[in-house]
């Protein structure tokens, strides 16, 4: 019998065929495998600040959040790869009444903290009673966003309560805050200052060892509650202050990634020596560079000249180059541009200071400041700190684009015990300001804008009751509409109308790493996903 | 050594008042966050701040009587525990480059002195003005950045005491230490020579060498000796300083040392940790000198202290 042997010859279509079934087989369950999570290995990162205390709801800067954030979970966080939606991190889930006053939070089972113990709705409730109505003696540096917050209950092991005064628009927001670890209620009780030195927490990371100055480690904690995480076996956080060793640490692998961010100039330098072994991430950044005019030094108590002021900066130009020598890039209004509340840019072109024909802007600005009485080579100051980036490149433009308008600025970079000094007696007459916010929240970046005796961080010195009550509506507006009409009303009247004080560009965030730290997505604040649980790294 | 402490006590307690700004708005305000004003009056009352001037000076001073230098303002960790983390590695980094300064300096200076205008004195002459004229941190910058250019290799970013691991704590803290040691021999090489000099032509010396000692002996047992009250001198001074004194050369190396931890206590108003790091390093002065003197007395005994 003849055996009729198989060929392919003659039979193009089978031997595509052939070779598509062999591509398939092999090249892509290798790039799945190359992208799959894997354990182990430790991850190393620098840090630019030294934490001051270890407790989250005391303190402000991401030197303390960045190595301490592994060792917490919080109640609510905000979904890492779809910012800014809010999921759940203790909570499993919540329901909010209609009137929008009770919020119930339902926890999840079975989360332990690192001592072995069981994390009850107790200690959820210890916890913000301490942020919303901290003891004596205790600090509590974002108690005043919480004023909405009557009481917090713990009706039983496993639910929490929150009881509004009046509904609030950024709840569900605030408790999804990076800062509000979650503390064992037992330790507050005993001595509400303890993890003010002291670190207990239920995250994905236990503490190991802290250096001052030196270096903080953490290591993973094989009883977290979310199963599979973290993939680390651990991190190291160095802390490295100057700029030029921090870019030498990255370059030379001994930090494999730096969470705040670097310049352009870095990110090209670290691109070029790297190449393909380093991956960059950008995003916007929930901060701003704000020029603050102090209202109550003539001639900047006329409106006009405010307005001059802010016409004479050419924001969309000014976007294009400093954006190749510093972070300063987007044109925004009161909201960073690109997050849910941001004003189109059909709308922000409309409002003084924000047109793109700068020319215009300028010709308005010269009769303003004319028919305000102010003459050609007007001379002031603009104080600033003394940090190169981004205030001297910000300080410096903004200079150059006053003096196409005639006026003749000196600029004053300060250290920063006078520079706060200054701001906070009134003793400048502009001065570059600045804000940076955990996520985009009205309630947050508006904050500047109330008058200066209800709001801390507003220098300028006025005062605007009409202000006042705008963002009291909007902090209160249940309906995303009516809350949008509000601050939109809120910036016309800050930026347009009445010019106090107004912001030049917004940051961008630029995260140069190396390749093989995977699972970790930027985020529009260097304040956010920093618990490091789905990180890992690939093999070099 | 008390009327001396006391004195810069308060000098360093009212200067720092003086300057504006406190450490409770560089916390908050310097990170751009909304805190209300109770909360920090509240921080303030908590740091001691709110209470009279002489009140806190009385109180430090007690203090330091009692040896309780306090908490720091900013860590809230006690100041001893913070300096002695970082005196380690300050004080090994000054042996070091006081070790380096002397080997380099001594030999050269002797050498150049003893060759005087020739093409050795001008080599060795050569070499101590470049080390004058060199900053030691942007030595410091150019190792680091060879380092990383040529061999793809850092020292490591953070300390580990020497019996730890020996490797990676002289890894860490030769390269500073050549970079400052240098610059230091700069110094000491120049004072060595100038010394070696002025001995060599002493009546002495030249009694010496008619009396046909041999050259080594007219040098090492007659001429060092003499020639080193100033350079002592220098070498102790330039030790002092560098407890303290290196702040860019940390900066570069990412060195957790007393330095960093100066300016920083400085520019975050950190009043007690700043007075602390002054009178440490005025004790530090005062201390060094005080051992100069009893060199100075082992090396010429004609010295006599009363």
């Amino acid at each position: 019998m003849m055996v009729k042997r198989f060929s392919l010859r003659g039979r193009p279509g089978a031997v595509v065929s052939v070779c598509m079934i062999v591509l398939v087989a092999t090249v892509i369950p290798a790039a799945m495998a190359a992208e799959q999570p894997k354990a182990g290995g430790t991850l190393d990162f620098a840090v630019g600040e030294t934490p001051p205390s270890y407790d989250g709801h005391r303190e402000t800067t991401f030197a303390m959040l960045h190595p301490l954030a592994p060792h917490y979970s919080t109640l609510l966080r905000f979904d890492p790869e779809n910012y800014p939606k809010i999921e759940g991190d203790v909570a499993e889930s919540w329901t909010v009444s209609k009137d929008g006053l009770t919020y119930t939070f339902k926890m999840r089972k079975g989360i332990k903290f690192h001592d072995g113990s069981l994390l009850t709705a107790r200690d959820v409730k210890a916890t913000y009673d301490k942020i919303v109505f901290p003891p004596e003696g205790v600090a509590s540096a974002r108690k005043a966003y919480y004023a909405m917050v009557e009481k917090v209950e713990a009706p039983d092991e496993s639910t929490v309560v929150f009881r509004l005064k009046w509904p609030s628009a950024s709840l569900l927001a605030q408790l999804a805050s990076p800062w509000n670890f979650i503390y064992k209620a037992d330790i507050l009780v005993k001595d509400p200052r303890w993890y003010e030195k002291n670190i207990m927490g239920t995250g994905p990371f236990t503490f190991v060892e802290y250096i001052p100055g030196s270096h903080w480690v953490g290591k993973k904690n094989p009883d977290y509650f979310v199963k599979g995480r973290p993939y680390l076996d651990g991190y190291r956080a160095v802390f490295i202050r100057d700029t030029a060793p921090r870019v030498a640490a990255i370059r030379g692998g001994q930090a494999l990634i730096e969470f705040r961010g670097f310049s352009p100039a870095t990110r090209d330098d670290l691109v070029r020596t790297l190449g393909d072994k380093v991956r960059v991430q950008e995003s916007p950044w929930i901060c701003n560079m704000t020029v603050a005019i102090n209202n109550e030094k003539k001639p900047f108590d006329d409106v006009r000249v405010r307005k001059a002021l802010s016409l004479a900066i050419d924001r969309w130009e000014g976007s294009k180059a400093l954006s190749q020598i510093s972070i300063m890039k987007p044109v925004g209004g009161l909201m960073r541009p690109g997050s849910e509340f941001a004003t189109p840019e059909a709308e922000l072109t409309k409002l003084a200071g924000f047109a793109k024909d700068s020319e215009a802007s300028r010709k308005e600005a010269r009769r303003l400041l004319k028919e305000a009485g102010v003459p050609e080579g007007f001379a002031f100051t603009l104080k600033n700190r003394n940090i190169k980036e981004p205030y001297e490149a910000v300080g410096i433009f903004v200079i150059d684009q006053w003096r196409k308008v005639g006026l003749n600025v000196t600029h004053l970079p300060q250290e920063g015990g006078p520079y706060f000094a200054d701001l906070r007696a009134g003793n400048y007459e502009t001065s570059i300001d600045f804000a940076c916010d955990f996520m985009d929240e009205p309630d947050y970046q508006l904050i500047k804008f109330v008058s200066g005796d209800k709001s801390p961080l507003n220098y300028a010195r006025y005062k605007d009751a009409v202000l006042d009550e705008i963002y009291e509506k909007q902090g209160r507006a249940t309906d995303p509409k009516e809350r949008l009409r509000l601050i939109r009303q809120m910036e016309k009247r800050v930026l347009d109308e009445q010019a106090y004080q107004f912001h030049v560009l917004w940051w961008q965030r630029i995260i140069p790493h190396w390749a093989r730290v995977k699972g970790w997505k930027i985020t529009p604040s260097h304040y956010l996903n920093q618990d490091l649980r789905d990180v890992w790294l690939a093999p070099e | 050594m008390i009327p001396t402490l006391f004195g810069v006590a308060v000098l360093v307690f009212l200067l720092l008042r003086v300057a504006p700004g406190d450490i409770v708005e560089l916390k908050y305000a310097g990170t751009g966050a909304f805190v209300s004003k109770e909360a920090m009056d509240q921080e303030r009352a908590q740091l001691g701040l709110d209470k009279p001037l002489w009140r806190q000076f009385g109180d430090w001073m007690w203090g330091i009587a009692r040896f309780d230098f306090g908490d720091s303002m900013w860590t809230g960790r006690p100041i001893t525990y913070e300096i002695a983390i970082r005196l380690q590695l300050s004080l090994q980094l000054a042996i070091m480059a006081t070790i380096v300064a002397v080997l380099l300096s001594i030999p050269l200076g002797t050498i150049a002195a003893l060759r005087q205008d020739t093409w050795v004195d001008y080599v060795v002459r050569v070499f101590s003005i470049a080390g004058l004229a060199m900053p030691s941190f942007w030595l410091g910058i150019l190792m680091i950045l060879g380092m990383l250019i040529f061999f793809r290799w850092l020292p490591p970013m953070f300390f580990t005491p020497i019996w730890v691991d020996p490797w990676a704590n002289l890894s860490q803290l030769i390269w500073p230490a050549l970079a400052v040691g240098y610059r230091y021999s700069a110094v000491a090489t120049r004072m060595t020579r100038s010394a070696v000099l002025e001995v060599l032509r002493e009546d002495y010396i030249r009694t010496a060498r008619a009396k046909g000692l041999w050259e080594r002996l007219i040098l090492t047992r007659h001429a060092l000796k003499n020639a080193m009250l100033p350079v002592v001198t220098v070498i102790g001074l330039e030790f002092a300083f560098l407890i303290g004194g290196l702040v860019v050369t940390e900066q570069v190396f990412n060195l957790n040392g007393i330095g960093m931890l100066f300016v920083e206590a400085i520019t975050r108003r950190d009043y007690t940790m700043t007075q602390a790091l002054v009178l440490l390093v005025s004790f530090t002065f005062i201390v060094v000198n005080f051992v100069m003197d009893l060199v100075y007395a082992w090396l010429d005994p004609r010295i006599r202290y009363q």
